[in-house]
């Protein structure tokens, strides 16, 4: 049998020892550098080693996230774990058990085909051999590089994965710990900062004696150029210091921007760089009508629950840093560079947070801590940011606006189809041209603005991730107005493009479907060729009760929506019904979506669920709003996200294909339950709502029009 | 700074508190009790929620000062990591959690509410639930949980 391919971690990060280690505890330790962020990442990739390895669970621990122990695997993104990670530490635990066979069966003189292995150790014949990997561990050579030449178990013979085994670190969280919020280093210090208002703002002054006076209490005040922290061993007096900080500082040069600056429809006026993908222009029309939806969707937040954290220690010429980041080791470099330390000095270590859905404050936070620290060497800095800081700092979620648009033939069928998306960018990751960390701009004269880069086509899109319809639509293109400049920091959130697309080809599916006097089921299905995606909308259809769907304007509406995430990883189908009064409640929510290989079932049930409310909760909810100097939207009033008595019952199936590879899972209900959002609300109105989110004020101002 | 004494889970604690300082600092800070997490030190997203004198109180805006000679409870008293009390173990039984960071003041909202209504209805439980909040949409669990907390799940 062929030896299975490397992936590409595996090939970026070949030594065994990076991945895996046997340690005298007799316990197997894997390393990813993917990071928990609430997704159970860490349990799946236990059960996937455990599964090669033939070991209990518990004998088998995770380290994520050490730039020391683990591989560099960039940052934990696109619901690219499983398929990635996953896909590595099944290569490598395989590799190492066909390695440690091969010694056991040497010292026991028998061929390696002869040997099993259960909890105990190794097996020969039924009996136990008195052998175990721990044993044979020491005369391998874990330096080597991976080859892939251990096989892999056949899905078939799986007893550990595809289990609904219990999440590792739920049971310290729900007891007061498990997150880097609660660590505590002896002496540590407690810091908070004061934000340079916008980029390139000049302090002009500080009146650090009123400071003081409103910390009551000893505080050291750390400065570097336009970077300002508060430092005190008790953290309610930084607390305060940081709260009266604003009113005694002068800047210069700070941004002024007007709510209008954050409307979406204004992007099309925007300089942007176009990218055009997908099939060319017909020179001539095609024949046939064309039918156009546009649609809108704000500057969204992240919006962690916890604000973002970091501890640092500088010491000796080394920086220990504890940060939730996404990635340990893109961290390391982005510090080194803005530190000017080198990265081999710098030790990131991940510890969990509370949940990120992107690319939030949590990496800034370190560097301020790291600042910080520097200031004070010897000493742990625990560094943390307020609450409005969290809002007004996180880079958010880019607006856009989106048309699609199909011209359709005497049968109603799509003939030709463009997509048009307007929008920033979708990540903005230090490192990337011109950008760098929040303190590091404060500290000196950011590098010089490049263009922005969104993800190419091959890591599926930024802007135009989910552009492209699985239906049969006929001649197919996609065309990017990148916008050159944003008037704030934008950066991925959960999705990048894929919900304000998929709300775009959705609406335009069921206005198609109208046009063309067909069910919206029933027209979808006539377009799609690929059994899976089939499938997942049928049984969501069946689920919710599509048959009995009911007449549109009624107040009442049922949609259903449906995309393959980034088209290549898990399909999600999703219904909801609501009723549309003043304002859009939701009755019930079903899904249904096909990960191929479910390693946990029950783990992805709760990211499908997870994801309908997000997504319903930017539908319906939420908008960055920016006045001033930046984002004013900066409390849980201001920023409204979905509540308890708007969240509906849901119903989450999987449709568990073992035969198939594992599929990422995470971001794919997001854009569905947005969809399906638009749409029922559009067949209970009797017409649509373009503009997300979906507020009273639109309800009433469509029933108006009507 | 002023001496504060209190009953925390059961126990009578003493610290030295600052003035107008928060309870949530005194808890997490001073006494450990790691589970009052700070969210938006605006009573706006629950995440900081305690019993004080067995009624629900948000501790990051709660003076310390306002709980002397009154009892404090916290998910701590609750149970810990390897004895979960049975709102916790119902929590874990449903898996009812994502990123987790909003779980103690659910926690804390479940026993408040169950001891005033312990056979709640869904309308009910989101009700009283609806200070908390949760971003990663673990909603659906965590109705679940408060009605296996309540005996409602096998």
């Amino acid at each position: 049998m062929n030896a299975p391919k490397l992936t590409a971690s595996l090939q970026a990060n070949p030594r065994l020892d990076r991945w895996i280690a046997f340690l005298p505890d007799r316990t197997a330790r894997v390393a990813s550098g993917k990071v928990e962020i609430g997704q159970g990442i860490v349990t799946a990739l236990r059960q996937i080693a455990a599964e090669e390895l033939d070991l209990p669970l518990d004998r088998v621990a995770v380290a994520s996230g050490d730039t020391e122990i683990g591989p560099d695997e960039a940052y934990t993104t696109s619901s690219l774990s499983v398929m990635v990670s996953g896909a590595s530490i099944r290569l490598v635990a395989a590799e190492a058990r066909r390695l440690l066979t091969e010694r056991a069966a040497l010292r026991l003189n028998c061929a390696p085909e002869d040997l099993s292995v259960d909890a105990e150790g190794f097996v020969r014949a039924g009996e136990a051999t008195g052998l175990d990997y721990w044993d044979v561990a020491g005369e391998i050579d874990w330096t080597a590089a991976a080859t892939g030449a251990g096989q892999p178990k056949r899905p078939s013979d799986y007893r550990v994965v595809g289990e609904s085994a219990p999440r590792d670190d739920l049971p310290a969280k729900v007891a007061g710990g498990g997150f880097l919020h609660d660590l505590v280093m002896p002496e540590m210090l407690h810091a908070r900062t004061l934000r340079q208002p916008s980029p390139g703002a000049a302090l002009v002054s500080l009146d650090e004696a009123a400071i003081r006076r409103a910390a009551r209490g000893e505080i050291e005040i750390v400065r570097e150029a336009n970077f300002v922290a508060f430092v005190s061993a008790d953290e309610w007096t930084v607390e305060r210091a940081a709260e009266a900080a604003p009113a005694h500082a002068e800047w210069r040069g700070v941004r002024d921007l007007r709510p209008a600056d954050g409307d979406a429809h204004g992007l099309p006026d925007l300089k942007a760089n176009d990218h055009i993908y997908g099939d060319p222009e017909p020179e001539v029309p095609p024949a046939g009508d064309v039918v156009e939806i546009m649609i809108t969707r704000p500057y969204v937040a992240h919006a962690s629950l916890g604000p973002s954290v970091a501890l640092a220690k500088f010491e000796g010429g080394r920086l220990e840093v504890r940060s939730h980041g996404q990635g340990m080791h893109p961290l390391r470099r982005n510090l080194a560079g803005a530190l000017r330390l080198d990265e081999a000095a710098i030790h990131c270590i991940h510890v969990d947070g509370a949940g990120c859905y992107g690319h939030n404050g949590a990496d800034d936070a370190a560097l301020d801590a790291a600042i910080v620290a520097m200031a004070k060497p010897g000493r742990w800095v625990r560094l943390q940011w307020r609450r409005a800081e969290e809002f007004a700092y996180e880079p958010v979620g880019p607006a856009m606006l989106v048309k699609a648009r199909a011209t359709v033939d005497a049968t109603g069928a799509p003939v030709d189809w463009t997509t048009d998306i307007w929008s920033p960018v979708h990540v903005q990751r230090p490192g990337a041209p011109g950008v760098v960390m929040l303190a590091a701009q404060a500290l000196r004269p950011p590098p010089p603005w490049g263009p922005p880069v969104d993800p190419p086509p091959e890591r599926g899109y930024g802007g135009p991730r989910n552009a492209f319809p699985l239906y049969r639509v006929g001649a197919l293109r996609v065309r990017h107005h990148l916008t050159e400049r944003a008037p704030i920091r934008t950066s991925a959130l959960r999705g990048l493009g894929a919900l304000p697309n998929v709300f775009a080809i959705e609406g335009l599916m069921d206005e198609l479907a109208a046009r063309a006097g067909a069910d919206p089921v029933a027209y979808r299905l006539g377009l799609l060729d690929d059994p899976r995606a089939r499938a997942v909308i049928e049984r969501t259809a069946a689920l919710a009760g599509w048959e009995d769907r009911g007449e549109a304007g009624t107040g009442r509406g049922l949609g259903i929506a449906f995309a393959r995430y980034k088209n290549i990883a898990a399909y999600a189908a999703v219904a909801v019904r609501v009723s549309v009064d003043e304002e859009v409640r939701m009755e019930r929510i079903w899904t249904v979506a096909d990960a191929g290989l479910a390693v946990n079932p029950d783990g992805i049930r709760n990211q499908l669920e997870g994801g309908c409310v997000q997504g319903a909760s930017w539908a319906l909810k939420e908008e960055v709003k920016l006045d001033g100097p930046g984002i004013a939207s900066i409390d849980w009033e201001s920023y409204p996200i979905l509540r308890f008595s708007e969240v509906p019952d849901i119903t989450a199936e999987l449709i568990d294909r073992p035969a198939e590879p594992a599929l990422g899972v995470g971001e794919c209900t997001v854009g569905p339950t947005a969809a399906a959002i638009g749409n029922a609300v559009a067949h209970a109105l009797g017409r649509r709502i373009h503009d997300m989110p979906l507020t009273r004020e639109r309800v009433m101002a469509s029933l108006l029009a009507g | 700074m002023a001496r504060l004494a209190f009953e925390l889970n059961g126990k009578p604690v003493a610290v030295e508190a600052g003035e107008d300082e928060p309870l949530l600092y005194v808890l997490r800070n001073a006494l450990g009790a790691t589970s009052v997490r700070f969210g938006c030190g605006l009573e706006q997203c629950g995440c900081c929620a305690v019993l004080v004198d067995g009624a629900k109180a948000f501790a990051c805006t709660q003076p310390a000062a306002m709980v002397e000679g009154k009892s404090v409870e916290t998910v701590e008293g609750m149970g810990g990591e390897d004895a979960p009390g049975p709102i916790q173990s119902a929590f874990l039984a449903e898996q009812a959690g994502q990123c987790g960071y909003c779980l103690s003041g659910m926690l804390i909202a479940t026993k408040a509410l169950l001891a005033e209504t312990p056979k709640p209805t869904r309308p009910e439980i989101r009700a009283a639930l609806d200070g908390h909040l949760c971003r990663c949409g673990a909603h659906e669990r965590i109705v679940r949980a408060v009605e296996r907390a309540a005996g409602m799940r096998p």
